[in-house]
């Protein structure tokens, strides 16, 4: 078991403004996803079920949801005695207001808690990436290969997100890697899941801040990837990155057309936060199709190419289309929703109609009533 | 350390024999009911919901899934470091060993583990009714009426009334007379096995239950009417909700579909009286465009392509397209094949009904001779072959060959 020899960290709080609408009132780690789990479940417990016992969770901000939803790591298997989940609120390194505004500041933030840790190997992955990959595929795969970084990466339209890298590569070898690429033409882009030896981690964080340096991608990968064996191991899995509104509902309708097969694998479950509703359930003359439905929902009207998370009550002759409904939604006698996004404990009245299209989605936010 | 006022004992040993093949390998308790809970789910879930929070569970007959499932008692938030869920098995002493003899026994053989918390009050649970109950408020009425027992009362149909054990109450809420079973029934307030008892008092008669020889060591049999024979104060508590013994398959089954019936009075959706459970890890359940679903429970990781009506379905059931289940009961893991159809029928884990099977028999369909109608059982782990059936009444626990 290698993994266990890894030491595992997760950002829980990239790109929160990238997605403002769902990370308003939450870090990106805690935006409910996939009817029952949030961001963190799906890096967290593919780091599980490939045996690393120890993971730090990095926040940045608004992490109080997000701390409610980890508790103390037991649905992961990881509240310990020794090792298990911790999770790493900013720390103000001198003065700099513990801000973690770039991915390097947290790491730099993080370097103690790294040098604890009596592992061999670290492994980086950001929460909005919406995969169940084996980790430990990537963890063999970096050991073998003698690489000094493994950096996973995918061939598409890159996500609109700044610092994100695009690649070059020759066989395995990364040659180029170029952030804030902004043409829409396909490339290979990173996952920001990175594998990596704590020895360089620490080495290389430790010069870019004594060079004063601000940007990990910038000036810790692409400034590296002439002196160091900088490996792409590229996903052809089911791998999508959260960047806007629009990608959170795509992601989530590929599910419902069947990719949630793809996502949901019986060897590798995902892990979450337990709320002990009781099974769904159908009332007469209920009908549903091609939706994924949580525990605790009822269905009396009619559900279509949806994902209904825990607790969402659909009324009488209520009308649901390729939507999805965040825990509690309540959808009254009549109303019609389509391509709408429901963050958590929305109403919507009787009678209503709505509808976003599905290039723009309709967001209604938090606790609001329709 | 915090103060224990009551306690309760879960009575959590029984067979359940009259369920058959369900309870080959498992205790009657923990018999998977309503889609994700096992009927323990029910009387534990009382116990924390009413501040009960220090709970002995007696286990005897096959421990093995039932220890293994409560656990250290997180699931229902009894992992506590003082209190919490202890389960007590027959243990060996330098008397010699003992199984419990009765329900009166299991509990004075636990006298110590009682003692250790120095109740002012036990409360004596069955753990084989669903039910949803606050012993808290039978607690209080307890006190008010300085009973020495209060025995949780609860009217049952009038033709129903000679399965139970029944209670005369006087105006004041006292009991008068105690009635085992009887054929003819005088009184139709039954007992619904749910005690609270002044732990002094109890303690003091299981002590002189254990020295009596002709004692069957039972609590309705011996200790209940010797406290009565006694004169001790002895009160009826009155309940009204919903509460089931789910002891054979029929009733088993029906409890289940009550599930689905919005006049019976048993919410499990109430956010203020949860009922807890180990929930299995699996995704929401995907329901394709070939499925018809109505009037049915569904829990996570089901996969549904066929037509589900009037069925209560556990978690990580499938139904290929083409399939039928209605009026059924389908337990955690179960593969239901095109074809098949699963009608008026308990079908326990992981079994494979193949394509074309069929199980169970509607009423209908038997109307010219209904009294050899009933639930068809399937067992755990097994595989009901191709074009094979499965018929009314029948209980099957090995494989059924179908056409090759």
């Amino acid at each position: 078991m290698r993994a266990s020899n890894v030491l595992g960290l997760i950002y829980a709080s990239v790109y929160d403004e990238h997605i403002s609408e769902l990370t308003s009132v939450r870090a990106s780690g805690s935006v409910p996803f996939g009817g029952r789990y949030r961001l963190i479940d799906f890096p967290l417990s593919a780091m599980v079920n490939c045996g690393i016992t120890a993971v730090g969770i990095s926040t940045k901000s608004n992490y109080r949801s997000l701390m409610d939803h980890l508790g103390s790591g037991k649905p992961w298997d990881l509240s310990r005695k020794n090792e298990g989940m911790t999770i790493l609120p900013p720390f103000d390194l001198a003065g700099n207001g513990g801000a973690n505004r770039t991915r390097l500041e947290a790491l730099e933030g993080l370097l103690n808690y790294i040098s604890f840790s009596n592992k061999e190997y670290v492994i980086l992955a950001d929460a909005n990436v919406v995969a169940n990959l084996d980790y430990e595929a990537v963890i063999d795969g970096h050991i073998r290969s003698g690489a000094d970084i493994t950096i996973c990466y995918k061939h598409g339209v890159k996500p609109n997100l700044p610092n994100l890298m695009t690649f070059t590569l020759d066989g395995e070898r990364i040659t180029k890697a170029l952030i804030n690429e902004n043409d829409k033409a396909e490339k290979d882009y990173s996952l920001n899941i990175l594998v990596l030896s704590k020895a360089l981690l620490e080495r290389l964080v430790n010069a870019a801040a004594a060079a004063g340096a601000t940007d990990f991608e910038r000036d810790v990968i692409a400034a590296n990837v002439g002196s160091l064996f900088i490996r792409g191991q590229k996903i052809d899995d089911f791998a999508f990155i959260i960047d806007s509104l629009r990608t959170y509902y795509d992601v989530s309708m590929k599910l419902v057309r069947g990719d949630y097969k793809a996502l949901f694998k019986k060897d590798q479950p995902i892990y979450t936060k337990v709320r002990d509703d009781m099974p769904a359930i159908y009332g007469i003359s209920s009908k549903a199709a091609n939706s994924l439905i949580a525990d605790g929902c009822i269905i009396k009207g009619t559900v279509e190419n949806s994902i209904l998370f825990r607790g969402v009550y659909v009324a009488e002759g209520a009308v649901v289309k390729n939507s999805v409904l965040m825990q509690d939604s309540y959808i009254s006698e009549n109303a019609k929703l389509n391509c709408a996004v429901l963050d958590k404990n929305v109403v919507i009245k009787p009678n209503k109609d709505l509808s976003g299209a599905e290039t723009c989605p309709l967001y209604i936010a938090k606790d609001s009533t329709v | 350390m915090k103060k224990t006022e009551c306690l309760a004992m879960l009575l959590a040993g029984g067979q359940g024999s009259r369920l058959g093949i369900l309870t080959k390998q498992i205790a009657k308790p923990a018999v998977p009911y309503g889609g994700k809970y096992r009927i323990i789910d029910f009387p534990l879930s009382n116990c924390i919901n009413s501040g009960i929070d220090t709970v002995g569970v007696l286990t005897q007959y096959q421990p093995l899934e039932l220890n293994d499932y409560i656990g250290n008692g997180e699931a229902w938030d009894l992992d506590r470091r003082d209190g919490g869920v202890h389960v007590l098995s027959p243990y060996q002493q330098i008397k010699g060993t003992d199984w419990y003899k009765g329900t009166a026994n299991a509990i004075y053989q636990n006298i110590n583990f009682i003692d250790r918390y120095a109740p002012e009050y036990v409360a004596v649970l069955s753990g084989d009714h669903i039910y949803k109950m606050d012993y808290a408020k039978m607690l209080a009425y307890h006190k008010e009426k300085n009973a020495a027992c209060t025995i949780a009362m609860l009217e049952v149909p009038w033709e129903e009334a000679s399965r139970f054990g029944l209670m005369f109450v006087n105006p004041d809420g006292s009991i008068s007379e105690f009635e085992e079973k009887p054929k003819k029934p005088r009184s139709n307030k039954a007992s619904m096995g749910v005690y609270i008892f002044t732990w002094s008092k109890l303690r003091a008669y299981l002590i002189a239950d254990e020295n009596n020889p002709n004692s069957g060591n039972d609590f309705g049999h011996d200790v209940i009417p010797a406290m009565h024979a006694a004169g001790e104060r002895m009160f009826a508590y009155q309940f009204d909700g919903y509460w089931k013994d789910v002891g054979t398959i029929d009733s088993l089954w029906e409890a289940n579909l009550d599930l689905l019936n919005p006049k019976v009075d048993l919410d499990l959706s109430d956010d203020t009286w949860k009922i807890y459970s180990k929930s299995a890890v699996a995704p929401p359940h995907f329901i394709s465009d070939k499925a018809a679903v109505e009037n049915s429970m569904i829990t996570e990781g089901c996969n549904i392509s066929g037509t589900v009506d009037y069925s209560v379905l556990f978690s990580n059931v499938t139904v290929e397209e083409g399939a039928t289940v209605r009026y059924a009961i389908v337990m955690p893991g179960t593969v239901i094949k095109s074809g098949a159809v699963v009608e008026y029928a308990i079908v326990a884990e992981n079994t494979v009904i193949e394509s074309g099977a069929h199980v169970g028999n509607s009423p209908e369909e038997m109307k010219d001779r209904l009294e050899d109608w009933g639930i068809a059982v399937v067992g755990e782990n097994i595989t009901i072959g191709k074009n094979a059936a499965v018929y009314a009444k029948q209980m099957v626990d090995t494989d059924v060959k179908g056409e090759a």
